[in-house]
């Protein structure tokens, strides 16, 4: 069974139709790096998959381990070790990082029929986790967020992923904003965090990441369907031809090919 | 969505846990205010003829003065002749202990969390039980009174010690001060006094809880704390009250005094009725405290968690006299429902090298109204004076309101005051974020409004801040943005 199938998904926003037919499947232990052009509908995508209630769905279906992921709420989803690394982490002043983190781990803990972990527990799962992405200790203490660079909201995003172990990571253009630096960082984290049950999906406007984050399988999104899918060579060519590359067959086909 | 929705709806039809009538008689007063029910009272307290005097003088002052029509709320006029002003639960005079205490109030303060046997043997805080105007139990009376720690009853004190409350009371909030004081002060039923001597630690948390019983009676209680010189306390004050349909009124007031190098810290959580989700009903919280911070170097903080009350009006304030002297007001006032409150304090600095703060967070949701009003007064002779002060709103919900009148007098040019304040909402982007990481709507909701109150929950007993966090869970509903 596919750890992710979208079969023919239908998205859109406020009455415009976003995603117009998306095709995917997923399996466990594959990176898929998803590519595409501003407007083509990446990140509605990936909050599609998440469950931000902004989007509507008006057709085609999703299965997440072979349930119907659609039909979940968006706290159900995390907990079954769905993870989404946001674009633009949001702050949430007056709530640290630890006390954020630890509740939100405890929440899948007891949902997997886990003991929740108690702060002394938590502090050293932390200590080993933070240095996955070369963290500064002090960040734990502070408002989530609040105040934190780029680069370091992206890593904060990368941590959590790394205290919560999920199934299935979706980072959204986690690179956007990035220095070479903090883009290495990052995805050494994300390599590290690769094993045979997981699998993650990225996100991407640029083939640079993908330097070293390599995937399995690269996708292009255009105008809300994927047009065309191939290996890690296919985000090279796209670098050097640019998106237009892509576009062109599709308008050359005649209506009904 | 339709998850949400569930969620808000399961959390709102979550009935008031203290919602109950103890079946019990009571001796009340007849209806209505006049010299005779002061008469009434006072006989039935046993309390001296200066007391009675007191009081009927401040029945006079009451009689000239008019209800202030200022604050930012509405409420339909108070009838003053229809309310019952003392009611008593009919009982053996003065338990020697908890055994000779009526066992159905015993199992009333079961039901609401409290058992005072218990409490005597576990958490080492000593309870003087208030019900329906009359004190039943105080614990631990013997211990404090090794320390020379007075704690009773106001109307034990006035029997057993009249030289102390005839020397204090009415020196910080005089009869004359306001309405609702001079209310207070003519039909004041009981409270708490407490008194502890020069250079002594209170060695534990003293308490005291409130409930309002019989229909109609209004809750005027009288508190009288005085730290001597070098003295220690801190104080709590946690109450609950069982549902009713007409509105009760509570005017209380408390006056505590610092004298030289002393410090009082006055804990209140507040849990009365609040009202139905339609508005209808619940209590009316007018109450007058304030702080006398009379000698050098003496220390007043206030920490309130107000979330009950159908209007909560009042202004927990310090008048810093002495020299070096500091006054802190820390309070969290949630409005919910039809909720409404107006309330804040007064930092009123007349020695020379005062120090105030005040830190209020202010939470809306519902149609709630939540005002916050404080004076900052620096007096002319009140040199270098520092004054910090920081006034949150948070508003959840489009329908809730949140303001800020803040008053600033200063007359003494080496004076330092800031000012700082903000309004916000709780984002549906941090909301979604919570949510991704596994937490449930009222989950985060509850973890971002414990974060914005967290300043001020610092600051109280341990004991209180886990019941403060909880209250304010059940307080909100799942109210979101």
């Amino acid at each position: 069974m596919s750890l992710l199938e979208i079969k023919n998904l239908h998205a859109g926003i406020k009455g415009n139709e976003i995603l117009a037919g998306v095709n995917l499947t997923v399996n466990r232990g594959e990176i898929h790096a998803i590519m595409g052009p501003n407007g083509s509908g990446k990140s509605t995508l990936a909050g599609v998959i998440a469950g931000r209630e902004a989007y509507e769905v008006t057709g085609g279906e999703v299965r997440y381990k072979g349930t119907d992921l659609l039909s979940m709420a968006p706290e159900e989803r995390a907990r079954e070790g769905l993870f989404l690394a946001f674009q633009y982490p949001v702050e949430i002043p007056g709530v640290t990082n630890t006390y954020f983190l630890k509740a939100a781990l405890n929440a899948i803990r007891t949902h997997r029929g886990q003991e929740p972990l108690d702060a002394v527990e938590f502090l050293s799962l932390t200590r080993e986790k933070m240095k996955l992405v070369d963290m500064d200790e002090t960040l734990l203490n502070r408002p989530v967020n609040e105040g934190f660079s780029g680069g370091e909201k992206k890593r904060n995003e990368i941590f959590q992923m790394a205290v919560l172990e999920p199934t299935l990571a979706i980072l959204d253009e986690t690179d956007s904003g990035l220095d070479i630096d903090a883009l290495r960082i990052v995805a050494e984290g994300v390599n590290k965090l690769r094993s045979k049950e997981n699998a993650v999906v990225v996100v991407t406007h640029y083939q640079r990441l993908l330097n070293y984050i390599v995937p399995d399988f690269v996708h292009v999104l255009v105008d809300g369907r994927i047009v065309k899918s191939g290996g890690k060579e296919l985000a090279y060519t796209l670098e050097e031809k640019g998106y237009d590359w892509v576009k062109e067959p599709q308008a050359a086909l005649p209506a009904g090919a | 969505m339709a998850t949400e929705n569930n969620a808000i709806e399961e959390l709102a039809n979550r009935e008031y846990k203290y919602g109950f009538v103890t079946a019990i008689e009571s001796e009340n007063a007849p209806r209505g205010l006049s010299e005779d029910t002061i008469r009434f009272i006072s006989s039935k307290k046993g309390e001296p003829e200066w007391l009675l005097e007191w009081r009927l003088k401040a029945l006079r002052h009451w009689r000239t003065m008019k209800e202030p029509r200022w604050p930012n709320i509405h409420h339909p006029p108070i009838d003053y002749q229809n309310i019952i002003y003392y009611a008593a639960p009919k009982q053996k005079k003065n338990p020697k202990s908890l055994a000779e205490v009526d066992p159905e109030l015993l199992n009333t303060y079961k039901k609401l969390g409290i058992s005072l046997g218990e409490q005597e043997r576990l958490s080492g805080v000593a309870v003087d039980a208030v019900f329906d105007s009359v004190s039943v139990a105080t614990t631990f009376k013997g211990k404090l009174n090794e320390l020379g720690i007075i704690f009773c009853s106001f109307s034990d004190a006035v029997r057993e010690h009249p030289d102390l409350v005839r020397q204090y009371l009415g020196s910080v909030v005089p009869a004359g001060d306001n309405f609702f004081a001079a209310l207070n002060s003519a039909v004041f039923s009981d409270g708490s006094f407490c008194y502890i001597p020069k250079g002594v630690r209170c060695p534990m948390e003293l308490s005291t809880y409130f409930r309002i019983n019989a229909a109609d009676t209004g809750q005027f209680e009288r508190t009288l704390i005085v730290a001597d010189e070098g003295a220690y306390v801190s104080y709590l004050e946690g109450c609950t009250a069982p549902m009713r349909d007409t509105n009760q009124l509570h005017a209380a007031v408390v006056e505590l005094v610092a004298l030289g190098n002393a410090r009082i810290k006055y804990s209140t959580v507040q849990n009365w009725y609040p009202g139905d989700k339609e508005g209808k009903g619940g209590i009316y919280n007018f109450v007058t405290k304030r702080g006398k911070c009379a000698g050098a170097n003496s220390h007043i903080s206030w920490t309130q968690v107000e979330t009950g009350s159908a209007i909560t009006w009042k202004y927990p304030s310090c008048l810093l006299i002495g020299d070096n002297s500091i006054g802190e007001f820390y309070s969290v006032a949630v409005t919910n429902h039809f909720q409404q409150a107006d309330t804040g304090t007064k930092m009123i600095h007349i020695g020379k090298n005062t120090r105030s703060t005040i830190v209020s967070k202010g939470i809306s949701a519902g149609r709630g109204n939540n005002s916050y009003r404080g004076l900052v007064e620096v007096k002319k002779g009140a040199a270098n004076a520092r004054n910090f002060s920081q006034c949150d709103s948070l508003l959840l919900g489009d329908r809730c309101g949140a303001h800020t009148f803040p008053y600033i007098e200063v007359k003494n040019t080496t004076s330092k005051v800031e000012h700082e304040a903000s309004t916000s909402k709780i984002g549906e982007d941090q909301i979604f974020y919570c949510k991704q990481r596994g937490l449930s709507t009222e989950d985060a909701v509850n973890m971002i409004v414990n974060g914005f109150c967290r300043e001020v929950f610092r600051e109280l007993p341990m004991e209180f801040a886990v019941e403060a966090q909880k209250l304010l869970g059940v307080s909100l509903e799942g109210s979101v943005g």
